[in-house]
Protein backbone atom coordinates (compact mmCIF):
# COMPACT_ATOMS: atom_id res chain seq x y z
CA UNK A 1 0.00 0.00 0.00
CA UNK A 2 1.64 3.48 -1.25
CA UNK A 3 -1.17 5.86 -0.29
CA UNK A 4 -1.01 7.05 3.05
CA UNK A 5 -3.91 9.22 4.44
CA UNK A 6 -2.83 12.56 6.00
CA UNK A 7 -4.95 15.25 8.32
CA UNK A 8 -3.36 18.10 8.42
CA UNK A 9 -4.38 20.10 11.51
CA UNK A 10 -4.59 24.09 11.38
CA UNK A 11 -5.19 24.17 14.73
CA UNK A 12 -5.54 27.22 17.78
CA UNK A 13 -4.00 26.36 20.86
CA UNK A 14 -5.69 27.60 23.83
CA UNK A 15 -3.28 30.22 24.86
CA UNK A 16 -0.12 28.95 27.16
CA UNK A 17 -2.96 26.31 28.66
CA UNK A 18 -2.06 22.91 27.66
CA UNK A 19 -4.53 20.93 29.23
CA UNK A 20 -7.43 22.71 27.22
CA UNK A 21 -5.30 22.55 24.33
CA UNK A 22 -4.84 18.86 24.70
CA UNK A 23 -9.39 18.90 24.87
CA UNK A 24 -9.71 20.96 21.93
CA UNK A 25 -7.09 18.57 20.09
CA UNK A 26 -9.16 15.46 21.16
CA UNK A 27 -12.44 17.33 19.94
CA UNK A 28 -10.45 17.81 16.66
CA UNK A 29 -9.61 14.32 16.50
CA UNK A 30 -13.19 12.86 17.07
CA UNK A 31 -14.14 14.79 14.23
CA UNK A 32 -11.38 13.23 12.14
CA UNK A 33 -11.74 9.88 13.12
CA UNK A 34 -14.28 8.86 10.63
CA UNK A 35 -12.07 9.88 7.63
CA UNK A 36 -9.31 7.55 8.99
CA UNK A 37 -6.01 9.58 8.56
CA UNK A 38 -3.07 7.44 9.21
CA UNK A 39 -1.13 11.04 10.08
CA UNK A 40 -2.05 13.76 11.38
CA UNK A 41 0.18 16.88 10.85
CA UNK A 42 0.07 19.62 14.23
CA UNK A 43 1.33 23.00 13.75
CA UNK A 44 4.88 24.63 15.71
CA UNK A 45 4.00 25.18 19.44
CA UNK A 46 0.91 23.68 19.29
CA UNK A 47 0.06 22.85 22.79
CA UNK A 48 0.84 26.70 24.28
CA UNK A 49 0.86 28.90 21.20
CA UNK A 50 4.02 30.33 19.70
CA UNK A 51 4.73 33.30 22.27
CA UNK A 52 5.50 32.66 25.63
CA UNK A 53 8.63 34.28 26.09
CA UNK A 54 10.29 33.53 29.86
CA UNK A 55 6.72 31.02 29.62
CA UNK A 56 9.16 28.66 27.83
CA UNK A 57 10.57 27.92 30.76
CA UNK A 58 7.22 26.96 32.46
CA UNK A 59 5.53 25.07 30.19
CA UNK A 60 8.28 22.83 28.03
CA UNK A 61 7.76 19.62 28.09
CA UNK A 62 10.34 16.64 27.48
CA UNK A 63 9.49 14.46 25.18
CA UNK A 64 8.29 11.56 27.51
CA UNK A 65 5.74 13.91 28.90
CA UNK A 66 4.64 14.89 25.35
CA UNK A 67 4.59 11.28 24.14
CA UNK A 68 2.56 10.25 27.84
CA UNK A 69 -0.01 13.37 26.80
CA UNK A 70 -0.89 12.65 23.72
CA UNK A 71 -1.06 8.99 24.52
CA UNK A 72 -3.67 10.18 27.31
CA UNK A 73 -5.53 11.53 24.33
CA UNK A 74 -5.65 8.73 22.04
CA UNK A 75 -6.89 6.59 24.84
CA UNK A 76 -9.62 9.29 25.55
CA UNK A 77 -10.49 9.48 21.73
CA UNK A 78 -10.58 5.71 21.89
CA UNK A 79 -8.65 5.56 18.44
CA UNK A 80 -8.16 2.16 16.60
CA UNK A 81 -4.91 0.91 15.57
CA UNK A 82 -1.94 2.78 15.12
CA UNK A 83 -1.78 7.28 15.02
CA UNK A 84 0.97 8.50 13.60
CA UNK A 85 1.30 12.11 15.02
CA UNK A 86 3.70 15.31 13.68
CA UNK A 87 3.21 17.92 16.42
CA UNK A 88 5.24 21.27 17.46
CA UNK A 89 6.54 21.77 21.19
CA UNK A 90 8.45 23.52 23.62
CA UNK A 91 11.03 20.92 25.01
CA UNK A 92 12.92 20.51 27.89
CA UNK A 93 16.21 18.62 28.07
CA UNK A 94 18.96 18.85 30.60
CA UNK A 95 18.43 22.27 31.96
CA UNK A 96 18.04 23.62 28.06
CA UNK A 97 15.18 24.56 26.00
CA UNK A 98 14.19 24.33 22.37
CA UNK A 99 11.79 24.62 19.54
CA UNK A 100 11.24 21.55 18.76
CA UNK A 101 8.77 19.06 16.54
CA UNK A 102 8.11 15.17 17.30
CA UNK A 103 7.36 12.41 15.36
CA UNK A 104 5.07 9.74 17.07
CA UNK A 105 3.77 6.28 16.59
CA UNK A 106 1.00 6.69 19.01
CA UNK A 107 0.16 4.69 21.47
CA UNK A 108 3.75 3.31 21.05
CA UNK A 109 6.88 5.79 21.01
CA UNK A 110 8.44 8.74 19.61
CA UNK A 111 10.22 8.03 16.67
CA UNK A 112 12.01 11.27 16.01
CA UNK A 113 12.39 14.67 16.89
CA UNK A 114 13.95 18.21 15.66
CA UNK A 115 15.07 20.68 17.12
CA UNK A 116 14.93 24.26 15.05
CA UNK A 117 18.11 25.29 13.96
CA UNK A 118 17.24 28.79 12.39
CA UNK A 119 15.75 30.33 15.77
CA UNK A 120 14.20 33.57 14.36
CA UNK A 121 15.22 36.59 16.41
CA UNK A 122 14.52 39.67 14.61
CA UNK A 123 11.18 41.61 14.24
CA UNK A 124 8.52 40.69 15.74
CA UNK A 125 10.86 37.46 16.96
CA UNK A 126 12.82 36.25 20.03
CA UNK A 127 13.51 32.99 19.79
CA UNK A 128 16.93 33.19 20.46
CA UNK A 129 17.10 34.65 23.43
CA UNK A 130 14.65 31.88 25.72
CA UNK A 131 15.76 29.22 23.62
CA UNK A 132 18.77 26.92 22.74
CA UNK A 133 19.35 25.71 18.95
CA UNK A 134 19.26 22.58 17.29
CA UNK A 135 22.11 21.13 15.45
CA UNK A 136 20.96 18.64 13.13
CA UNK A 137 18.81 17.80 10.10
CA UNK A 138 18.42 14.06 9.29
CA UNK A 139 15.50 11.87 7.10
CA UNK A 140 14.26 9.14 9.44
CA UNK A 141 12.17 6.22 8.95
CA UNK A 142 8.08 5.79 10.34
CA UNK A 143 6.20 3.07 9.48
CA UNK A 144 5.56 4.35 5.85
CA UNK A 145 8.74 5.56 4.36
CA UNK A 146 11.69 8.07 5.01
CA UNK A 147 10.77 11.61 6.26
CA UNK A 148 12.04 14.45 7.98
CA UNK A 149 10.95 17.36 9.91
CA UNK A 150 11.72 21.21 9.85
CA UNK A 151 10.25 24.06 11.39
CA UNK A 152 8.94 26.77 10.47
CA UNK A 153 12.06 29.44 9.49
CA UNK A 154 13.95 26.04 8.99
CA UNK A 155 12.18 25.76 5.87
CA UNK A 156 12.87 29.24 4.63
CA UNK A 157 16.66 28.22 4.12
CA UNK A 158 16.65 25.94 1.25
CA UNK A 159 19.79 24.57 2.34
CA UNK A 160 17.59 22.35 5.11
CA UNK A 161 15.49 20.39 2.47
CA UNK A 162 18.25 19.89 0.31
CA UNK A 163 19.88 17.90 3.46
CA UNK A 164 16.64 16.20 4.13
CA UNK A 165 16.13 15.25 0.27
CA UNK A 166 20.04 14.08 0.17
CA UNK A 167 19.14 11.90 3.36
CA UNK A 168 16.14 10.30 1.55
CA UNK A 169 13.13 11.87 2.70
CA UNK A 170 10.00 11.43 0.48
CA UNK A 171 7.84 13.64 2.76
CA UNK A 172 9.24 16.98 4.96
CA UNK A 173 6.77 17.78 7.38
CA UNK A 174 6.96 21.71 8.70
CA UNK A 175 5.28 22.90 11.54
CA UNK A 176 4.70 26.57 11.46
CA UNK A 177 3.62 30.08 12.95
CA UNK A 178 3.28 32.27 11.05
CA UNK A 179 2.50 35.82 12.09
CA UNK A 180 0.50 37.65 8.95
CA UNK A 181 2.05 40.82 7.93
CA UNK A 182 2.12 42.55 4.97
CA UNK A 183 -1.34 42.86 3.37
CA UNK A 184 -0.92 44.34 -0.08
CA UNK A 185 -1.92 41.10 -1.94
CA UNK A 186 -4.44 38.40 -2.74
CA UNK A 187 -2.95 36.68 0.85
CA UNK A 188 -0.64 38.29 3.41
CA UNK A 189 2.92 38.59 2.42
CA UNK A 190 4.57 35.18 4.63
CA UNK A 191 1.34 33.05 3.59
CA UNK A 192 2.18 34.04 -0.39
CA UNK A 193 5.97 33.46 0.62
CA UNK A 194 5.14 29.80 2.18
CA UNK A 195 3.91 28.85 -0.86
CA UNK A 196 6.18 30.13 -3.46
CA UNK A 197 8.53 27.73 -0.92
CA UNK A 198 7.03 24.86 -0.60
CA UNK A 199 5.96 24.80 -4.15
CA UNK A 200 9.82 25.18 -5.21
CA UNK A 201 11.16 23.03 -2.89
CA UNK A 202 8.68 19.93 -3.62
CA UNK A 203 9.60 20.04 -7.06
CA UNK A 204 13.03 20.76 -7.02
CA UNK A 205 13.84 17.42 -4.95
CA UNK A 206 10.15 15.42 -6.01
CA UNK A 207 8.80 15.05 -2.69
CA UNK A 208 5.89 15.97 -0.76
CA UNK A 209 6.07 19.08 1.58
CA UNK A 210 3.38 19.60 4.21
CA UNK A 211 3.03 22.37 5.78
CA UNK A 212 0.95 22.85 9.19
CA UNK A 213 0.44 26.51 10.01
CA UNK A 214 -0.83 27.85 13.24
CA UNK A 215 -4.02 30.25 14.05
CA UNK A 216 -5.32 32.35 16.72
CA UNK A 217 -4.49 36.06 17.40
CA UNK A 218 -2.00 36.42 20.26
CA UNK A 219 -1.40 39.31 21.58
CA UNK A 220 -2.14 41.44 18.35
CA UNK A 221 -0.37 39.19 16.31
CA UNK A 222 -2.43 37.09 13.91
CA UNK A 223 -1.33 33.41 13.02
CA UNK A 224 -2.22 33.35 9.46
CA UNK A 225 -2.80 29.33 8.46
CA UNK A 226 -2.66 28.94 5.25
CA UNK A 227 -1.74 25.34 6.08
CA UNK A 228 -0.54 23.08 2.67
CA UNK A 229 0.51 20.08 1.34
CA UNK A 230 2.12 20.42 -2.39
CA UNK A 231 3.18 17.24 -4.35
CA UNK A 232 6.45 15.80 -5.91
CA UNK A 233 5.29 17.64 -8.87
CA UNK A 234 5.25 20.96 -6.88
CA UNK A 235 1.42 21.60 -7.44
CA UNK A 236 -0.87 22.07 -4.13
CA UNK A 237 -2.67 19.40 -3.40
CA UNK A 238 -4.48 21.00 -0.77
CA UNK A 239 -4.92 24.39 0.73
CA UNK A 240 -6.22 25.49 4.04
CA UNK A 241 -8.39 28.93 4.62
CA UNK A 242 -6.33 32.06 6.23
CA UNK A 243 -7.04 32.90 10.48
CA UNK A 244 -9.50 30.46 11.28
CA UNK A 245 -8.65 26.24 12.37
CA UNK A 246 -9.45 23.67 9.41
CA UNK A 247 -8.78 20.36 8.47
CA UNK A 248 -6.74 18.94 5.32
CA UNK A 249 -7.21 15.31 4.04
CA UNK A 250 -4.70 14.51 1.42
CA UNK A 251 -3.00 11.07 0.38
CA UNK A 252 0.29 10.81 0.23
CA UNK A 253 0.98 8.37 -2.39
CA UNK A 254 5.02 7.36 -2.63
CA UNK A 255 4.00 5.99 -6.12
CA UNK A 256 4.29 9.39 -7.77
CA UNK A 257 7.47 10.01 -6.50
CA UNK A 258 9.83 7.68 -8.76
CA UNK A 259 8.28 9.09 -11.98
CA UNK A 260 8.35 12.92 -11.49
CA UNK A 261 11.97 12.36 -10.30
CA UNK A 262 12.84 9.75 -13.77
CA UNK A 263 11.14 12.98 -15.15
CA UNK A 264 12.77 15.81 -13.30
CA UNK A 265 16.23 14.08 -11.94
CA UNK A 266 17.52 17.30 -10.02
CA UNK A 267 18.19 15.33 -6.90
CA UNK A 268 20.53 13.01 -8.67
CA UNK A 269 22.22 15.90 -10.63
CA UNK A 270 22.86 17.56 -7.11
CA UNK A 271 23.71 14.14 -5.48
CA UNK A 272 26.18 14.25 -8.23
CA UNK A 273 27.19 17.77 -8.84
CA UNK A 274 27.58 19.14 -5.08
CA UNK A 275 30.23 17.24 -4.12
CA UNK A 276 31.70 19.30 -6.77
CA UNK A 277 30.89 22.28 -4.86
CA UNK A 278 32.03 21.83 -1.48
CA UNK A 279 35.30 22.91 -2.09
CA UNK A 280 33.52 26.28 -2.42
CA UNK A 281 31.37 26.04 0.77
CA UNK A 282 34.26 25.61 2.93
CA UNK A 283 35.81 28.93 1.36
CA UNK A 284 32.78 30.65 2.04
CA UNK A 285 32.16 29.56 5.26
CA UNK A 286 35.73 30.35 6.03
CA UNK A 287 36.86 27.01 7.12
CA UNK A 288 39.75 26.79 4.75
CA UNK A 289 41.31 29.42 6.61
CA UNK A 290 40.67 28.70 9.96
CA UNK A 291 42.18 24.81 9.35
CA UNK A 292 45.58 26.71 7.96
CA UNK B 1 15.31 45.35 -29.19
CA UNK B 2 13.12 46.25 -26.22
CA UNK B 3 14.82 48.63 -23.60
CA UNK B 4 12.68 48.31 -20.30
CA UNK B 5 13.68 49.70 -16.58
CA UNK B 6 12.25 49.12 -13.57
CA UNK B 7 10.35 52.24 -11.47
CA UNK B 8 11.91 53.24 -8.77
CA UNK B 9 10.87 50.79 -5.89
CA UNK B 10 8.64 52.38 -2.67
CA UNK B 11 6.81 51.09 -0.41
CA UNK B 12 3.12 50.68 -0.87
CA UNK B 13 0.70 51.76 1.90
CA UNK B 14 -2.04 50.86 -0.15
CA UNK B 15 -3.62 47.40 1.19
CA UNK B 16 -6.08 44.55 0.25
CA UNK B 17 -8.98 46.20 2.14
CA UNK B 18 -11.22 42.95 1.97
CA UNK B 19 -8.37 41.14 3.75
CA UNK B 20 -7.48 43.81 6.46
CA UNK B 21 -11.27 44.12 7.48
CA UNK B 22 -11.55 40.12 7.62
CA UNK B 23 -8.46 40.20 9.36
CA UNK B 24 -8.96 42.83 12.02
CA UNK B 25 -12.55 41.68 12.69
CA UNK B 26 -10.67 38.24 13.47
CA UNK B 27 -8.58 40.37 15.91
CA UNK B 28 -11.46 42.15 17.99
CA UNK B 29 -13.60 38.79 18.26
CA UNK B 30 -11.06 36.78 19.50
CA UNK B 31 -9.10 39.53 21.94
CA UNK B 32 -12.52 40.22 23.77
CA UNK B 33 -13.15 36.32 23.69
CA UNK B 34 -9.88 35.47 25.83
CA UNK B 35 -10.77 38.39 28.12
CA UNK B 36 -14.00 37.10 28.28
CA UNK B 37 -16.21 39.96 26.84
CA UNK B 38 -18.64 39.34 24.59
CA UNK B 39 -19.29 43.18 23.86
CA UNK B 40 -17.51 46.41 22.92
CA UNK B 41 -17.74 50.34 23.42
CA UNK B 42 -16.37 52.53 21.33
CA UNK B 43 -16.48 56.59 21.78
CA UNK B 44 -17.68 58.14 18.71
CA UNK B 45 -16.25 61.59 18.23
CA UNK B 46 -18.15 61.90 14.70
CA UNK B 47 -14.20 61.63 12.99
CA UNK B 48 -13.08 58.71 10.78
CA UNK B 49 -11.06 56.58 13.03
CA UNK B 50 -13.66 56.30 15.53
CA UNK B 51 -16.15 55.82 12.64
CA UNK B 52 -14.16 52.83 11.17
CA UNK B 53 -13.41 51.87 14.82
CA UNK B 54 -17.29 51.02 15.27
CA UNK B 55 -17.76 49.68 11.90
CA UNK B 56 -15.15 46.95 12.46
CA UNK B 57 -16.65 46.38 15.55
CA UNK B 58 -20.31 45.84 14.47
CA UNK B 59 -19.12 43.27 11.81
CA UNK B 60 -16.86 41.52 14.97
CA UNK B 61 -19.90 41.11 17.00
CA UNK B 62 -22.89 42.37 15.62
CA UNK B 63 -24.72 45.52 16.36
CA UNK B 64 -26.54 44.62 19.42
CA UNK B 65 -23.24 44.00 21.09
CA UNK B 66 -21.39 47.55 20.54
CA UNK B 67 -22.46 50.59 22.11
CA UNK B 68 -21.29 53.86 21.26
CA UNK B 69 -20.72 56.74 23.49
CA UNK B 70 -20.60 60.60 22.68
CA UNK B 71 -18.99 62.41 25.09
CA UNK B 72 -19.35 65.98 23.84
CA UNK B 73 -17.83 69.28 25.77
CA UNK B 74 -20.08 72.63 24.93
CA UNK B 75 -17.90 73.89 22.10
CA UNK B 76 -17.31 70.46 20.69
CA UNK B 77 -18.64 71.36 17.23
CA UNK B 78 -22.32 70.77 15.86
CA UNK B 79 -20.60 68.83 13.26
CA UNK B 80 -19.42 66.65 15.38
CA UNK B 81 -22.70 65.42 16.96
CA UNK B 82 -24.41 65.48 13.31
CA UNK B 83 -21.44 62.75 12.12
CA UNK B 84 -21.42 61.27 15.35
CA UNK B 85 -25.56 60.27 14.97
CA UNK B 86 -25.02 59.51 10.92
CA UNK B 87 -21.58 56.93 11.95
CA UNK B 88 -24.57 55.19 14.67
CA UNK B 89 -27.26 55.26 12.30
CA UNK B 90 -24.92 53.90 9.01
CA UNK B 91 -23.91 50.98 11.15
CA UNK B 92 -27.49 50.35 13.21
CA UNK B 93 -26.07 51.00 16.90
CA UNK B 94 -27.71 53.34 19.44
CA UNK B 95 -25.69 55.96 20.40
CA UNK B 96 -25.85 57.28 24.07
CA UNK B 97 -24.77 60.87 24.83
CA UNK B 98 -23.14 61.94 27.79
CA UNK B 99 -21.89 65.59 28.64
CA UNK B 100 -17.80 65.88 30.01
CA UNK B 101 -19.05 69.99 30.00
CA UNK B 102 -19.78 69.69 33.65
CA UNK B 103 -17.00 67.27 34.67
CA UNK B 104 -14.58 69.62 32.26
CA UNK B 105 -16.13 72.96 33.96
CA UNK B 106 -16.25 71.41 37.94
CA UNK B 107 -12.31 71.31 37.27
CA UNK B 108 -12.12 74.39 35.54
CA UNK B 109 -13.96 76.70 38.05
CA UNK B 110 -10.84 75.12 40.67
CA UNK B 111 -8.19 76.51 38.18
CA UNK B 112 -8.43 79.81 36.94
CA UNK B 113 -5.25 79.86 34.97
CA UNK B 114 -6.23 76.67 32.73
CA UNK B 115 -5.17 77.28 29.32
CA UNK B 116 -6.87 76.11 26.29
CA UNK B 117 -4.26 73.35 25.60
CA UNK B 118 -4.65 71.56 29.19
CA UNK B 119 -8.15 71.84 29.13
CA UNK B 120 -8.27 69.47 26.04
CA UNK B 121 -6.66 67.51 28.24
CA UNK B 122 -8.57 67.32 30.53
CA UNK B 123 -11.85 67.22 27.88
CA UNK B 124 -9.61 63.84 27.16
CA UNK B 125 -9.44 62.24 30.10
CA UNK B 126 -12.73 63.22 31.08
CA UNK B 127 -14.00 61.33 28.48
CA UNK B 128 -11.61 58.02 29.35
CA UNK B 129 -13.03 58.19 32.68
CA UNK B 130 -16.44 58.12 30.77
CA UNK B 131 -15.42 55.68 28.80
CA UNK B 132 -14.33 52.87 31.14
CA UNK B 133 -17.15 53.56 33.74
CA UNK B 134 -19.30 52.87 31.10
CA UNK B 135 -17.30 49.89 30.13
CA UNK B 136 -17.77 48.23 33.71
CA UNK B 137 -21.48 49.24 33.72
CA UNK B 138 -22.32 46.89 30.29
CA UNK B 139 -19.26 44.81 30.72
CA UNK B 140 -18.67 46.11 27.21
CA UNK B 141 -14.31 46.14 26.64
CA UNK B 142 -13.78 49.92 25.57
CA UNK B 143 -11.62 49.73 21.63
CA UNK B 144 -9.53 52.51 21.22
CA UNK B 145 -9.47 55.06 17.61
CA UNK B 146 -6.00 55.72 17.53
CA UNK B 147 -4.22 55.03 14.12
CA UNK B 148 -0.59 54.65 13.64
CA UNK B 149 0.23 58.51 12.44
CA UNK B 150 -1.07 59.94 15.19
CA UNK B 151 0.95 57.15 17.57
CA UNK B 152 3.97 58.12 16.34
CA UNK B 153 3.38 61.57 16.03
CA UNK B 154 2.44 61.21 19.63
CA UNK B 155 -0.53 63.83 18.97
CA UNK B 156 -2.63 62.33 21.38
CA UNK B 157 -3.39 62.71 25.32
CA UNK B 158 -1.26 60.61 27.50
CA UNK B 159 -3.22 58.31 29.66
CA UNK B 160 -6.39 59.72 28.14
CA UNK B 161 -7.51 58.70 24.24
CA UNK B 162 -4.30 55.96 24.01
CA UNK B 163 -5.60 53.84 27.53
CA UNK B 164 -8.32 50.88 26.19
CA UNK B 165 -6.52 47.84 26.27
CA UNK B 166 -7.67 46.82 22.30
CA UNK B 167 -7.01 48.60 19.24
CA UNK B 168 -7.61 47.04 15.64
CA UNK B 169 -6.21 50.34 13.64
CA UNK B 170 -2.79 51.24 15.75
CA UNK B 171 -1.27 50.15 12.44
CA UNK B 172 -2.56 51.61 9.72
CA UNK B 173 -1.75 55.15 9.26
CA UNK B 174 -4.33 57.94 8.77
CA UNK B 175 -4.47 57.61 5.04
CA UNK B 176 -5.13 54.29 5.24
CA UNK B 177 -7.50 54.62 8.07
CA UNK B 178 -9.38 56.73 5.68
CA UNK B 179 -9.06 54.06 2.74
CA UNK B 180 -10.80 51.17 5.13
CA UNK B 181 -12.82 53.54 6.11
CA UNK B 182 -14.25 53.67 2.52
CA UNK B 183 -14.21 50.18 2.04
CA UNK B 184 -16.06 49.67 5.16
CA UNK B 185 -18.96 52.37 4.16
CA UNK B 186 -18.28 54.85 6.69
CA UNK B 187 -19.92 58.06 5.18
CA UNK B 188 -18.20 60.38 2.89
CA UNK B 189 -19.25 63.05 4.51
CA UNK B 190 -16.74 61.30 7.97
CA UNK B 191 -14.27 60.18 5.67
CA UNK B 192 -13.75 63.53 3.49
CA UNK B 193 -13.66 66.10 6.10
CA UNK B 194 -10.71 67.90 7.26
CA UNK B 195 -9.51 65.46 10.58
CA UNK B 196 -9.44 67.43 13.73
CA UNK B 197 -9.31 66.20 17.18
CA UNK B 198 -12.28 69.24 18.30
CA UNK B 199 -10.74 70.10 21.56
CA UNK B 200 -9.57 73.95 20.35
CA UNK B 201 -12.33 75.54 18.44
CA UNK B 202 -11.35 75.37 14.57
CA UNK B 203 -8.56 73.09 15.05
CA UNK B 204 -7.41 70.55 12.29
CA UNK B 205 -4.59 67.86 13.03
CA UNK B 206 -2.82 68.69 9.55
CA UNK B 207 -2.38 72.80 11.07
CA UNK B 208 -1.23 71.53 14.33
CA UNK B 209 1.36 68.92 12.89
CA UNK B 210 2.39 71.06 10.08
CA UNK B 211 2.59 68.24 7.29
CA UNK B 212 -0.20 66.88 5.39
CA UNK B 213 -0.83 63.32 6.58
CA UNK B 214 -0.80 62.41 2.39
CA UNK B 215 2.60 62.86 2.54
CA UNK B 216 3.55 62.40 6.44
CA UNK B 217 2.20 58.44 6.03
CA UNK B 218 4.97 58.04 3.44
CA UNK B 219 7.99 59.18 5.26
CA UNK B 220 6.90 57.69 8.12
CA UNK B 221 6.69 53.99 6.58
CA UNK B 222 10.44 54.50 4.82
CA UNK B 223 11.87 56.25 7.50
CA UNK B 224 10.57 53.40 10.23
CA UNK B 225 12.04 50.45 7.96
CA UNK B 226 15.28 52.52 8.10
CA UNK B 227 15.60 54.11 4.49
CA UNK B 228 18.12 56.65 4.77
CA UNK B 229 17.06 60.35 4.09
CA UNK B 230 18.24 60.55 0.66
CA UNK B 231 16.15 58.09 -0.24
CA UNK B 232 13.36 59.61 1.17
CA UNK B 233 14.27 62.97 -0.03
CA UNK B 234 14.47 61.04 -3.73
CA UNK B 235 10.41 60.51 -3.41
CA UNK B 236 10.08 63.98 -4.05
CA UNK B 237 9.96 64.92 0.36
CA UNK B 238 11.47 68.37 1.60
CA UNK B 239 13.67 68.55 3.78
CA UNK B 240 11.56 70.68 6.00
CA UNK B 241 8.83 67.86 5.54
CA UNK B 242 11.41 64.91 6.90
CA UNK B 243 13.05 67.22 9.59
CA UNK B 244 9.80 67.47 11.09
CA UNK B 245 8.29 64.26 11.08
CA UNK B 246 11.15 62.75 12.73
CA UNK B 247 11.01 65.17 15.31
CA UNK B 248 7.64 64.31 16.15
CA UNK B 249 8.38 60.36 16.51
CA UNK B 250 11.98 61.13 18.26
CA UNK B 251 10.16 63.42 20.67
CA UNK B 252 7.53 61.10 21.69
CA UNK B 253 8.84 57.72 22.18
CA UNK B 254 8.61 58.06 26.35
CA UNK B 255 4.72 58.36 25.32
CA UNK B 256 4.48 55.10 23.40
CA UNK B 257 5.55 53.17 26.66
CA UNK B 258 4.55 52.57 30.01
CA UNK B 259 6.05 54.19 32.52
CA UNK B 260 9.26 54.55 33.61
CA UNK B 261 10.57 52.44 36.72
CA UNK B 262 13.96 52.33 38.31
CA UNK B 263 15.43 48.83 37.86
CA UNK B 264 17.03 47.34 41.05
CA UNK B 265 16.82 43.45 40.76
CA UNK B 266 17.18 41.01 38.48
CA UNK B 267 13.32 40.20 38.52
CA UNK B 268 11.96 43.14 37.18
CA UNK B 269 9.12 43.27 35.08
CA UNK B 270 9.07 43.90 31.72
CA UNK B 271 12.69 43.77 31.74
CA UNK B 272 13.75 40.31 33.11
CA UNK B 273 10.41 38.91 34.14
CA UNK B 274 8.85 38.77 30.25
CA UNK B 275 5.37 37.14 29.98
CA UNK B 276 3.23 37.82 27.15
CA UNK B 277 0.11 40.26 27.89
CA UNK B 278 -2.14 36.92 27.26
CA UNK B 279 0.21 33.93 29.07
CA UNK B 280 -2.41 32.78 31.58
CA UNK B 281 -1.62 29.40 32.33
Amino acid sequence: MEEVRHAVLQFRPEKSRIGESLARLRAHLEALRPHAPQVVVLPEAALTGYFLQGGVRELALTRHELLELLVGVYEEVGWEGVLDVVVGFYERDEGAYYNSAAYLELPHRVVHVHRKVFLPTYGVFDEERYLARGRRVEAFRTRFGKAALLICEDFWHSITATLAALDGAEVIYVPAASPARGFQGGYPENVARWRTLAQAVAAEHGLYVVVASLVGFEGGKGMSGGSLAVGPDGRVLAEAPLFEEAALLFALDRGRIAPVRYESPLLSDLEAGLPLLLPDLQRVLGRRDADT
Amino acid sequence: MRILEAPKAQEVLELNWLLVADFLTRFIREELAWRGYEKAIVAVSGGVDSATTLALAVRALGAERVHALFLPYRESSPTSREHAQLVAKTFGVALEEVDITPMVEGYAALTPDLTPHRKGNVMARARMIVLFDKSEAYKALPLGTGNKTERLFGYYTWHGDDTPPVNPLGDLYKTQVWRLAEYLGVPEAVVRKPPTADLIPGQTDEADLGVRYLRADVILEHYLKGYPDQYILGLGFTEEELRRVKERVNRTHWKRALPTVALLSSTGIGEFYLRPLDYRP
